[in-house]
């Protein structure tokens, strides 16, 4: 029996296959359209993905939650590939131990200064409280942060938006930042990346050198140790 | 390859039960990295099948984001009715850890061979 396409649509959207081969296609037409604009950082491969996909359940009607169940395959990945970042943190590992406690200190003021300068600024301009509270692990990377911002009471889902959204800006804008100020230390513009925008922040910095990546990997962990244990103490002080 | 996938999931599993076990605030895969990490450091190589699974999870790590980035749909509200405060906030403060980390790391880490790239 011949089925019309209507029907076709039904039986795939409700199928892991089609959310899964859209994933991987919608990343790849981002990829083209980052060559294609001159691998500008700005035109975000996976900011250009998130765009499509949006834009292709919203024309559906497809919902997320039929969306996520062919993409968490993907999604599953991210455990690996964080293991994974082992393996370029040991090839770099006399450079790290060499400045073992600049880098302590840097890697724990820039993550004080992401999460109390996004507090801090979405409070002044009106944020709401929920959000506010959303936003203050929105620098560490994404499964962390999911549990940090439960713990605080905000909201799982939209802090792993924001943290996407942050990693987003930290890759596309953070090298203009780096070079306005001058940093040009490749292991000092690893942590600011790694720190500031993990896991997207990460695949930025392996543009640039293995060592930059290294760094980036190291100070994405260390940010997600220092967060998950400063944020929590912070709020139970200040009575929040 | 396929001890290598299986090297990488053992190292995560371990790292959920440790972290299970432990009350640490860390994710099992952040507990996994370190790991295998000292794994790594005891074994004094990166055998060369580890090493390749590893290239082919990394070189698409942001490929891995675009799920949990959709989720956007979800609180298209939320951002519309805060857009300005929380774009505000993010890129502000985004840039601003990547300033004072780089800052901070660039002044006090002093390189000792090799020096920075010009």
């Amino acid at each position: 029996m011949k089925r019309g396409l209507g029907e076709i649509w039904v039986y795939l959207a409700a199928n892991p296959l089609l959310w899964l081969t859209v994933t991987l296609a919608a990343y790849q037409a981002g990829l083209w359209l980052y060559r294609r604009l001159g691998c500008r950082p700005v035109a975000n491969p996976v900011l250009l993905a998130i765009i499509l996909i949006g834009a292709l359940l919203f024309a559906t009607g497809g919902s997320y939650d039929d969306y996520f169940a062919g993409a968490q395959f993907v999604h599953f990945l991210l455990g690996p590939a964080t293991v994974a970042l082992a393996i370029p943190l040991y090839r770099q590992f006399h450079r790290v131990r060499r400045a073992a406690l600049p880098l302590a200190l840097a890697i724990l003021a820039g993550s004080l200064s992401a999460a109390l300068s996004a507090m801090g600024l979405a409070w002044l301009l009106g944020a709401s409280w929920r959000s506010v509270i959303s936003l203050a692990p929105k620098s560490v990377t994404t499964p962390v942060a999911m549990g940090i911002a439960e713990k605080l009471g905000g909201l799982p889902s939209l802090t792993a938006v924001l943290v996407i959204l942050t990693g987003i800006i930290g890759a596309s804008l953070g090298p203009w930042a780096l070079r306005l100020a001058r940093i040009r230390d490749p292991r000092a513009r690893g942590l600011g990346l790694g720190v500031a925008a993990h896991g997207i922040g990460t695949a930025q910095a392996f543009q640039d050198s293995e060592v930059t990546g290294a760094f980036s990997s190291l100070a994405m962990g260390l940010n997600a140790l220092a967060t998950a244990i400063l944020l929590p103490l912070l709020f139970r002080w200040a009575g929040w | 390859m396929l001890a290598a996938l299986t090297l990488l999931l053992l190292c995560q599993l371990a790292g959920e039960v440790i972290a299970q076990l432990s009350g640490l605030p860390l994710p099992g895969p952040v507990i996994g990295m370190l790991l295998l990490f000292f794994g790594l450091v005891i074994r004094g190589e990166v055998p060369d099948a580890l090493d390749q699974a590893a290239r082919g999870l990394l070189d698409h790590l942001s490929l891995l984001f675009v799920p949990a980035g959709v989720g956007v749909v979800l609180h298209l509200a939320r951002v519309g009715d805060e857009w300005l405060p929380l774009s505000a906030a993010l890129v502000l403060s985004t840039l601003l850890a990547i300033v004072v980390t780089g800052r901070i790391m660039q002044r006090l880490g002093r390189p000792a061979a090799d020096g920075p790239k010009p």
